[in-house]
């Protein structure tokens, strides 16, 4: 599953972005948006979620449980 | 935790941290002489001509630049890599003034445009600074671009960056490059234990860390960034935010561990609190220090090392001096609407006249202190002033915003501070209201100098005891405080009148209105 931000939460301070390894996060209309065909969690990156561990707001990078699980490749992570 | 368990932690921590290990180029420069004047008192003085030309324009780092020069700070950098148990960036209100707050964000080329309209409007602006409102060197790339736009229009600007110091060890090659020549670094402690009341998380390197792990990171950052930038001769100033019972005492150490490492000028500064403010601190009843707590503090570092006792803790888009904020004159909407002209001469030529008045000034204070030399007595006290700047006391009592705190004896008057007397959100209060809460404000002062005082806030305050002085309307400061002390003492010799000692003054917490 990807991540999602909480739009009502966001304070577009944009930390998130850069920090990506998948370039998923843009700005948009105000607030910051993940990109669910981008996110990979993060796996085979990093040991954490890169937005979720550098927002400044508690439970606003989350997982989007709406949508199906990050399929990680068998042979370890994308490029 | 305890006091004590804090005292204990810092005895065991701080032995290996308190070690000189930077060459000192700034203050205390040459070890067994004492610390030089550094300029953030008075003028050159001791200070070797190459610091004081740096500093002598610069608002925040001498005070007495800070009576006639103005520095804009640019809201580029919104993203910052560690958590703060006093900040919440998420507030945000135009009247709000304190750091980490802001209107709107802007990007480099933004910010670029809106310095060149500032500049060419306030001429005696002298300094940019990037401080947030998040870390400038969490957005390294924002903030340098800004730099680089402003330094090409405006090439007289002095540069200037405020950080927490977590990054600030892997930019000290851009910092020295684009001719940053003011640093400074927010230390609220070196001892983790501490550290970890005050920091709940960082992100660094790719993980976010808590607790001791945290604070023991931060620290090493901040002292190791504190290190290169003071061997490249880079001045770094120490923000130190003062939190009662939590890094209060513990901050004589932190102020040694600067000195040691060649921190130019170390600013305490009160923890602004407010449930309101919605920050971990403000909800959870954490005060902030009284107005004799934070002097008490100061002094006992200066022994060390020079103390900024003029900050503001202005805004991270704030925009003049110090005791003023314009920023709402200059919204981004106003700015990119209009054509700018930068001119260096026009500016050059203003500063000249600053000057001039600056000189006439520090005279004017020299034959004060001259006519003061004569008297003997141990007794100090502390006075009120009213001033819109240029060092004179030229603003009318109602008006005041805030008022200037000297401290008075025989060794001639001293700034010790300021005290912001303005009333935010609190309208229906009234003037009954603003009166009580300014002399609360000034509570620990035998006088206040103004322009003018009505009739009615002038026994108000005699009954509470401060004596209001109109009779040096529109004179410089200094030469008139001395004056007046002079004949104080006459008076308290000759029996006339009785010294009495005063109580504690209230440190408002919250707003610096830009709506008078």
């Amino acid at each position: 599953m990807p991540f999602k931000i909480i739009a009502s939460q966001c304070t577009s301070c944009s930390a998130c972005a850069p920090e990506c390894p998948n370039d998923a996060i843009a700005e948009k209309n105000g607030t910051f948006v993940i990109d669910p065909k981008k996110c990979t969690e993060c796996i085979g990156y990093f040991d954490e979620p890169q937005c979720a561990a550098v927002c400044p707001v508690d439970k606003t990078c989350v997982i989007d449980a709406s949508l199906p699980r990050y399929d990680a490749p068998a042979n370890g992570p994308r490029p | 935790m305890s006091v004590l368990k804090n005292a204990r932690s810092e005895r065991c921590a701080i032995g290996s941290i308190v070690q000189p290990t930077a060459e000192h180029k700034g203050c205390g420069a040459s070890g067994g002489r004492g610390k030089l004047s550094c300029g953030s008192q008075g003028g050159q003085g001791d200070l070797p001509t190459g610091v004081w030309e740096k500093i002598k324009d610069h608002p925040c780092y001498s005070e007495e630049a800070h009576h006639h020069y103005a520095r804009m700070h640019v809201a580029v950098a919104p993203a910052c890599n560690i958590q703060c148990n006093f900040c919440n960036r998420k507030y945000d209100c135009a009247n709000e003034s304190r750091p980490g707050v802001v209107s709107e964000k802007l990007t480099p080329e933004q910010a670029a445009k809106k310095v060149l309209a500032v500049a060419s409007a306030i001429p005696q602006m002298t300094v940019l600074g990037i401080a947030g409102p998040g870390d400038p060197l969490a957005n390294p790339e924002k903030t340098f671009k800004t730099f680089e736009l402003v330094t090409k229009n405006a090439p007289d600007l002095r540069l200037c960056v405020s950080t927490n110091g977590l990054a600030l060890p892997d930019h000290i090659d851009t910092i020295a490059r684009l001719g940053i020549d003011h640093v400074t670094i927010t230390i609220n402690m070196i001892d983790p234990e501490i550290g970890a009341q005050i920091y709940p998380w960082i992100f660094y390197r790719h993980k976010r860390y808590t607790g001791l792990e945290a604070a023991k990171i931060l620290a090493e950052r901040q002292l190791q960034g504190l290190e290169m930038l003071t061997a490249r001769g880079i001045l770094c100033k120490i923000n130190s935010v003062m939190i009662p019972g939590v890094n209060d005492r513990h901050l004589v150490e932190v102020n040694k561990a600067v000195k040691a490492r060649g921190a130019f000028l170390h600013n305490i500064m009160p923890l602004i609190s407010a449930p309101e403010h919605g920050t971990v601190f403000g909800l959870k009843g954490q005060r902030g220090p009284s107005a004799r707590e934070l002097k008490a503090l100061q002094d006992a570092c200066e022994s060390e090392m020079n103390m900024m006792r003029h900050c503001r803790q202005c805004r991270a888009d704030a925009v003049g001096l110090l005791g003023e904020d314009r920023s709402a004159e200059f919204t981004t909407e106003k700015i990119m609407s209009v054509d700018v002209r930068y001119d260096v001469n026009a500016r050059l030529a203003y500063q000249g006249k600053v000057e001039q008045a600056r000189a006439q000034k520090l005279a004017a204070k020299q034959e004060g202190l001259a006519e003061l030399a004569a008297e003997m007595s141990e007794l100090k006290l502390l006075v009120a002033v009213a001033t819109k700047g240029d060092g004179l006391i030229n603003l009318h009592f109602g008006h005041a915003k805030e008022f200037q705190i000297y401290q008075l004896s025989t060794a001639g008057p001293k700034f010790v501070g300021h005290r912001r007397v303005d009333l935010y959100c609190q309208a229906g209060y009234g003037e009954e209201g603003r009166l009580t809460t300014t002399i609360g404000a000034i509570n620990d002062c035998h006088a206040v100098f103004v322009a003018k005082i009505g009739g009615s806030p002038k026994s108000e305050l005699l009954r509470a005891g401060i004596v209001p002085v109109d009779e040096y309307a529109h004179e410089f400061i200094e030469k008139s405080v001395i004056a007046w002390f002079k004949s104080y003492l006459e008076k308290v010799q000759s029996g006339d009148i009785q010294h009495v000692e005063r109580g504690d003054g209230a440190i408002r917490q919250g707003a610096l209105s830009s709506v008078a």
